[in-house]
C-alpha cells in the first residue's frame, strides 16, 4: 500500500475541475489505456491568452487523479507563458509529495500540459507517450531518448530505476535498462566535463596527478581482481602510455581491457580526450 | 481508514486470520513448553510428540502419511526445496518446466536458474487461464528434471489438472511438483491417491500463523535438504523447529477439514452472491478465471475503464480490504502476469480486483460490498476519459 500524503488523498477523493470544458479551445491527451495512465485535459484560453478554466478526465491511479487535479489548479489563471513553464516539479510541490515510484504521474500531467498548449497554437504535439519525437528506447511503453533526456535532466536523475519512476521507461520487460543508462551517463559526463574543462585547462602537475590517482584508486583494484596490474609510464599531451603487469600483461585479450577498462575509466574521470597506448 | 471502522476483510488468498483455536493450541509453546524438541530431558523431549501430533492432523488433512511431510517456514521455502532437490538429483538434466502464471515464489527461482545456466520452459494459458496439456506434453522432454505447476492459482483461482501434468512428467522420467499453497484447505486434496512427487503448502492460508509451512515428498522420491546443519525433520529440514507454528499448521490443519465442505458450500455461495450481485449492477464488468474449475472462496473480477488502485483505495475507506491485478498497487509498471498471459485486454487487466473469502465472511459482509462498490466504480468511471467514449 502507497503511504499517500493527505494532500494527495484530498486531490484524489475530492478531485477538483473533474470533467471536459464546454467549448475547450486547447486540449491535451496523453498516455493510453495500455500504459495504466491517460489523462485528457480541456482548457478554454480567453483573448489575451489567459487560461480561464482547466478541467481533466484521468484514468490512473489515486497519484494519477491527484497530479491531474492539482495541475488544473495550478493552470487555471496562469497566461499561456506562464503555463508553458509548469514542470512536473510544480505539481509534486502542490501535492507536498508523491512516492518515488509515482512521479510518472506527475510528468503525465505537464505533458498534458505541453500537448493543450501545442494544440492551441496549431503545433504539432511534442513528445509523449503515443508520439515518437526522437528514438523509442523503451518499447513496452513507447518512451523515446528525447523524453528521457527531457526527465532527466528536468529532475536530476542518475540511475535508469529513476528513469522508471518517472517516465515508466525500463518498467516492463527491462531490457532497454542499459541503453537508458548509458543515455544517462552519457548526459552527467557531458554537464561534468563542462564543469570540469578540458586538458588544456589543467596544468601538467595536475594532470599527472588526477591520472595517477585514477589509475590507483579505479582501475589497479579491478585489475587485480584478475590478478593482474598496472604502471603508469609516460604521459604526453592527450597520450597516456601505461605497462600492464601480471596476468593483464600477458592476456589475449589486454587489448580490450586497455580500451574498456583504462581508457574509459581515465576518459570518466579526468578528461574526455585522453588516448591510452601500451607499452610492451 | 478511519479508527475502530469495521474490517471487511475479502483478502484471504494474500493471508488469513489466525483461528482463535490455532492461537489458543500454539500459546503453550512459547512460555511454557518451550524446550528444545531434541533435548535429552523430558521438559523439551516432550515437545516433539506434540509436533508429530501436528504431522498426524496435516497428514490426515491431505490424505497422506506423517512421514512424507517435511516442516518449513513457509510456502516459498518449500517451493525451493522442491525444484533445487529435484535439480541437485539429478545433475544430467538441465532443464524445469513451469506454468506462466506460477506465483513468483516459483517465477523468480525460474529466473535464477536460468541465470545459473538452467533452461526454463513457461507453459501458456488460454484466455480462461487454463494450461494447454498439448503445450505441456510438447514442453517435457527426457532433458526435464522436474515440473512444477501450482494446484491452484492465487489470483484467478483457478484448479489445474495436476495429476494429468504430473502424468506427463513422470513418461518422462520427470519429478513433479505442486505449489498447492492455495488449494490446501479448500478443496479436498487425497495424495495418498495421487502420482504427485511434491508439494508445498504454507501455513497462513489456512488460518495459521505466518512463518510456517509445509512440504510433502511421497515415499521414494529422492530429496536433497535445501537447508543444511542439524539433524531435524528426519535430517530433511535443518534448524530447531517452530515449535509454537508447528502445532499451529496442525491445529489449523485439523480445522480445515472440518471445514472443508463449508469452504464448498457456504464460502462458495458468499463468493457467487458478490460475483452475480456486481455482474448485474455494474455495467462492463467481466470475471477473470475459468469459472467453471476454480477454488470456491475467489473472484477476480475486471471493472473495465478505470484503475484497479483508485478503486482499493476507495473501497479501504470504507473498511473493505480487497487486492488487485493493476500495476499501480505494486511499484511495477505492468498489470499482473497473470492477467496478461490470459491475454485479458489492457481495458480490463488494469481495473481487476480480486475478492477472495473465508469461512470467518458474513453475508452482511458481502451486501455490504455489493451496496458500497458499484458507487465507487460509477464515480470513477465518471472521472475516466475512456468511459464515455465506450458506455
Amino acid at each position: 500500500m502507497w503511504d499517500y500524503n493527505d494532500k494527495v488523498m484530498e486531490h484524489f477523493i475530492e478531485p477538483k475541475n473533474v470533467g471536459e470544458v464546454k467549448n475547450a479551445n486547447a486540449v491535451g491527451e496523453v498516455g493510453n489505456m495500455s500504459c495504466g495512465d491517460a489523462l485528457k485535459l480541456t482548457l478554454k484560453i480567453n483573448d489575451e491568452g489567459i487560461i480561464e478554466d482547466a478541467k481533466f478526465k484521468t484514468f490512473g491511479c489515486a497519484s494519477a487523479i491527484a497530479s491531474s487535479s492539482a495541475l488544473t489548479e495550478i493552470v487555471k489563471g496562469m497566461t499561456l507563458q506562464e503555463a508553458s513553464k509548469v514542470t512536473n516539479q510544480d505539481i509534486v510541490d502542490v501535492l507536498g509529495e508523491l512516492p518515488e515510484e509515482k512521479m510518472h504521474c506527475s510528468v503525465m500531467g505537464m505533458e498534458a500540459l505541453q500537448a493543450a498548449i501545442s494544440d492551441y497554437n496549431g503545433e504539432a504535439l511534442p513528445d509523449s507517450c503515443d508520439d515518437h519525437e526522437g528514438r523509442i528506447v523503451c518499447h513496452c511503453f513507447g518512451v523515446t531518448d528525447v523524453k528521457i533526456r527531457n526527465v532527466a535532466k528536468e529532475n536530476n536523475l542518475h540511475s535508469a530505476e529513476d528513469i522508471k519512476n518517472y517516465c515508466k521507461a525500463g518498467g516492463a520487460c527491462g531490457a532497454c535498462l542499459d541503453e537508458i543508462q548509458e543515455i544517462l551517463d552519457g548526459i552527467w559526463r557531458e554537464k561534468d566535463e563542462a564543469e570540469k574543462g578540458q586538458s588544456s585547462q589543467m596544468s601538467i602537475v595536475q594532470k599527472v596527478m588526477k591520472i595517477q590517482e585514477v589509475i590507483d584508486k579505479e582501475i589497479l583494484p579491478m585489475l587485480e581482481q584478475d590478478g593482474g596490474g598496472i604502471e603508469l609510464v609516460d604521459i604526453n599531451g592527450n597520450i597516456v602510455k601505461v605497462k600492464l603487469q601480471g596476468r593483464c600483461a600477458v592476456c589475449p585479450t589486454s587489448h580490450i581491457t586497455m580500451k574498456h577498462t583504462v581508457q574509459d575509466k581515465l576518459r570518466e574521470y579526468v578528461m574526455s580526450d585522453i588516448i591510452v597506448e601500451e607499452v610492451k | 481508514m478511519k479508527k475502530e471502522q469495521k474490517i471487511i476483510y475479502v483478502d484471504n488468498n494474500a493471508t488469513t486470520r489466525v483461528d482463535d483455536a490455532v492461537f489458543e493450541a500454539m500459546q503453550p509453546f512459547y512460555c511454557e513448553k518451550y524446550g528444545n524438541p531434541s533435548s535429552v530431558h523430558t521438559f523439551g523431549g516432550q515437545v516433539m510428540k506434540d509436533i508429530e501430533n501436528a504431522r498426524s492432523s496435516l497428514a490426515a488433512l491431505l490424505g497422506t502419511d506423517p512421514k512424507q511431510l517435511i516442516f518449513t517456514s513457509c510456502g516459498t521455502e518449500s517451493n525451493s526445496s522442491a525444484i533445487f532437490s529435484a535439480l541437485h538429483l539429478c545433475p544430467k538434466k538441465k532443464k524445469v518446466v513451469i506454468s506462466k502464471v506460477e506465483h513468483p515464489a516459483v517465477l523468480n527461482v525460474g529466473k535464477e536458474l536460468v541465470r545459473r545456466g538452467f533452461k526454463i520452459e513457461e507453459v501458456p494459458v488460454d484466455k480462461y487461464g487454463r494450461i494447454d496439456l498439448q503445450r505441456m506434453e510438447e514442453a517435457v522432454d527426457d532433458d526435464t528434471a522436474v515440473v512444477s505447476v501450482m494446484w491452484a492459482n492465487n489470483e484467478t483461482g483457478n484448479i489445474y489438472p495436476v495429476e494429468e501434468i504430473a502424468e506427463i512428467a513422470h513418461k518422462h522420467g520427470a519429478l513433479f511438483h505442486t505449489d498447492a499453497v492455495q488449494a490446501v484447505g479448500k478443496i479436498k486434496i487425497n495424495l495418498s491417491e495421487s502420482n504427485i512427487d511434491m508439494l508445498s503448502l504454507s501455513g497462513h492460508k489456512l488460518h495459521a500463523p505466518k512463518g510456517v509451512g509445509a512440504l510433502y515428498v511421497k515415499r521414494g522420491v529422492r530429496f536433497r535438504p535445501f537447508l543444511t546443519g542439524g539433524h531435524q525433520e528426519r535430517n530433511r529440514r535443518a534448524g530447531t523447529e517452530n515449535t509454537p507454528g508447528i502445532v499451529a499448521l496442525g491445529k489449523a490443519a485439523e480445522l480445515a477439514l472440518e471445514h472443508i465442505e463449508y469452504e464448498n458450500t457456504k464460502v462458495r455461495a458468499l463468493r457467487d452472491r458478490l460475483e452475480k450481485s456486481l455482474l448485474t449492477l455494474v455495467p462492463k464488468t467481466r470475471i477473470n478465471g475459468d469459472v467453471e474449475n476454480r477454488l470456491p472462496n475467489t473472484a477476480n473480477i475486471s471493472f473495465e475503464f478505470i484503475e484497479g488502485e483508485a478503486i482499493l483505495l476507495l473501497l479501504d475507506r470504507m473498511g473493505i480490504c480487497a487486492s488487485s491485478g493493476s500495476a499501480c498497487t505494486t511499484g511495477s509498471l505492468e498489470p499482473s502476469h497473470v492477467l496478461r498471459a490470459m491475454g485479458v485486454p489492457y481495458t480490463a487487466a488494469h481495473g481487476a480486483i480480486r475478492f477472495s473469502f473465508s469461512r470467518y465472511n458474513t453475508e452482511e459482509e458481502v451486501d455490504f460490498i455489493i451496496e458500497k462498490l458499484p458507487p465507487v466504480i460509477e464515480r470513477l468511471r465518471s472521472i475516466s476519459p475512456f468511459w464515455s467514449e465506450n458506455a
